[in-house]
C-alpha cells in the first residue's frame, strides 16, 4: 500500500537538496537562470528580501499565476513562501503542487502566537531558526527542514554566522547532557525533550539544516559550509549582484568545493560586483526576530 | 575494498553511512583522480541537472563515461538512475552517461506531493519485503530485454541490473535496510 506525505518522504526529500544551493527567483526567466547555474531548487516569490526591506508594506504569498509559471519553466523542485501561521496560504500552495513550503519570517507574519501545524500537510515545510530551541520547536510542529535565519536582504553574513554558531554550540552542550539535565534544558529553551534526545544521539539536528540570510559571495557560501551547513539558500545575493549568471554559478561551485581554498580562489575570481551590503546596526526592521 | 560515492550534490552522506555499516572504506568523490582509487561507485539522489553540470565543469564526466564503457561497477539511485539511462523521455536534450539501456521519465511518479513509500518484493536480496522511498522519482518507461528486472512496481521496473550497472528509482539509503547496498558490493562489484 502506497503511503504519501510520510515523515520519511518529507525528510528524505530535504536530504536530496544537500550540498546544493536553493535560489530565490521572482520570474520564470530568473528561474531558468538559477537552474542553468546549477541550483537544486528555486524559491518562487514576488519580491526578493532586499526589495521587501526597501519597499515595506505587508509581504504575502506570491501570486499563484507567478508560481505556476515558474513551476512550468524549470524541471528542478519549486518552493514557495507563506506567512508564519497562515494555514490558508499553505493549503493553497499545497493544492497548486509546489514541492516545499517555506513558512518564512521574510514575509509579514499572519499569526502572532502559532506557526502552522505542519503535520497536517502532505507537502513538506522548511522553517527558519536562530537557535536550537527555535529549530526544535519547528521540528516538533512538523518542519522537515530548517534554515538558520541570518538577516535576509542585507548581503551581510554576520547574522547567519551567529545563528549557525549558536545552534552548533547548543548541540555540543546537549551531547554531554544526562537525561535529567536534558529535561531541564528543554524547559529552558522551550524545546520538547524527545527531539532533544535525537539531537543528542545524532550530534546534529534530526533534519537537514541550510544556511540562509546574507549570503552574497562564493566565500560567504563556503563559510557557511565550513560551519556545518548542509547547503545554502541565496536570496537577494544573486539577482541583486551585477552578473547573476556568473554569481549564481560561482556560489554553486563554492558549495561543492568549500573545503578546497585553491579551487575557491579560482571560483572567486572575476565574478562581478556582489549585491550592495547593509550594516545590521542601521536596520530599522530585523526580519529574523519574527517567529518565536 | 574502497567504494566511492559521487560527492557532487545530493544525499551523499546517507550512502557513505551505508557503506561504512557494511564494513568498507568510503571515498567522497569530487575530483577525477579519486575515481582511480575505488572498486565501485554509488551515484546518490539529488538533482540530475545540477550533477551533470558540475561533473562536466570539474572534469568527472568524461573519465566516468569511459570507465562505465569498460565495465566499471556503478549503482545509481533516483537521480543516479537518470544519469545512467540511455534516454530521458521528457527532457531529450538532457545529457546522460548512456550506460543502461532504459528510457526514463524524470519525475515520472509526479511532484513531491505525489512522493510515496511502499513495500516491494525483491527476491534477489531475500524473502522479506523492502521499504522503498520514492521521491520525485524517475519511472522506467521502456527497457531493453537484456536488462534484468529485480523488482517491479505498477508494471514498471524499479530496481534493475545490467551487467556492471545497478539502478533503482527509489532510495534505500534513506532506510536502515542495507540489503541492496550489500547486493551491489557482493554481487555486482565482486563479480
Amino acid at each position: 500500500m502506497e503511503k504519501k506525505g510520510t515523515w520519511a518522504v518529507k525528510k528524505g526529500f530535504a536530504e536530496m537538496f544537500k550540498n546544493g544551493v536553493i535560489m530565490d527567483v521572482t520570474t520564470p526567466e530568473q528561474a531558468k537562470i538559477a537552474q542553468e547555474a546549477g541550483a537544486v531548487a528555486v524559491m518562487a516569490l514576488e519580491r526578493v528580501p532586499a526589495d521587501i526591506r526597501k519597499e515595506g508594506g505587508v509581504a504575502r504569498m506570491a501570486d499563484i499565476r507567478l508560481i505556476k509559471s515558474i513551476m512550468e519553466a524549470v524541471s528542478i523542485p519549486v518552493m514557495a513562501k507563506v506567512r508564519i501561521g497562515h494555514i490558508a496560504e499553505a493549503r493553497i500552495l499545497e493544492a497548486v503542487g509546489v514541492d516545499f513550503i517555506d513558512e518564512s519570517e521574510v514575509l509579514t507574519p499572519a499569526d502572532d502566537r502559532y506557526h502552522v501545524d505542519k503535520h497536517q500537510f502532505t507537502v513538506p515545510f522548511v522553517c527558519g531558526a536562530r537557535n536550537l530551541g527555535e529549530a526544535v520547536r519547528r521540528i516538533a510542529e512538523g518542519a522537515a527542514m530548517i534554515r538558520t535565519k541570518g538577516e535576509a536582504g542585507t548581503g551581510n553574513i554576520i547574522e547567519a554566522v551567529k545563528h549557525m554558531r549558536t545552534v552548533n554550540e547548543e548541540i555540543r552542550k546537549v551531547k554531554l547532557m544526562s537525561d535529567e539535565e536534558l529535561v531541564h534544558y528543554g524547559k529552558e529553551i522551550g524545546a520538547p525533550v524527545e527531539i532533544l534526545k535525537q539531537v543528542r544521539e545524532l550530534g546534529r539536528l534530526p533534519v537537514v539544516n541550510f544556511a540562509a540570510g546574507g549570503v552574497a559571495t562564493p566565500a560567504d557560501a563556503a563559510l557557511m559550509m565550513i560551519l556545518g551547513a548542509d547547503g545554502v539558500f541565496v536570496g537577494s545575493g544573486i539577482f541583486k549582484s551585477k552578473d547573476p549568471r556568473k554569481m549564481g554559478k560561482a556560489i554553486v561551485e563554492s558549495v561543492l568545493h568549500w573545503d578546497d581554498p585553491k579551487i575557491l580562489a579560482k571560483i572567486s575570481e572575476d565574478i562581478g560586483q556582489p549585491m550592495e551590503g547593509k550594516d545590521i546596526e542601521e536596520l530599522e526592521v530585523k526580519l529574523q526576530e519574527r517567529g518565536w | 575494498m574502497k567504494i566511492g560515492v559521487l560527492g557532487i550534490q545530493g544525499d551523499i552522506q546517507e550512502h557513505l553511512r551505508m557503506i561504512e555499516r557494511l564494513g568498507h572504506e568510503v571515498i567522497w568523490v569530487k575530483r577525477p583522480e579519486q575515481l582511480e582509487k575505488i572498486s565501485g561507485l554509488i551515484m546518490p539522489g539529488g538533482e540530475s541537472t545540477t550533477m551533470i553540470k558540475l561533473m562536466k565543469r570539474f572534469e568527472v564526466w568524461e573519465p566516468l563515461y569511459q570507465m562505465l564503457q569498460n565495465g566499471f561497477p556503478v549503482y545509481g539511485t533516483c537521480a543516479g538512475l537518470v544519469l545512467l539511462a540511455y534516454e530521458i523521455e521528457n527532457y531529450p536534450d538532457q545529457d546522460s552517461l548512456k550506460a543502461l539501456p532504459v528510457r526514463v521519465e524524470r519525475n515520472g511518479y509526479g511532484r513531491q506531493v505525489d512522493s510515496f513509500e511502499v513495500e516491494l518484493e525483491i527476491p534477489a536480496i531475500g524473502a522479506n519485503s523492502f521499504n522503498a522511498v520514492f521521491i520525485r522519482a524517475p519511472i522506467i518507461v521502456d527497457w531493453d530485454k537484456s536488462v534484468e528486472v529485480l523488482s517491479i512496481y505498477k508494471n514498471a521496473p524499479v530496481l534493475v541490473r545490467y551487467g556492471n550497472i545497478l539502478a533503482s528509482s527509489f532510495h534505500p539509503e534513506l532506510t536502515d535496510d542495507v540489503r541492496i547496498h550489500r547486493y551491489f558490493i557482493d554481487e555486482v562489484i565482486k563479480e
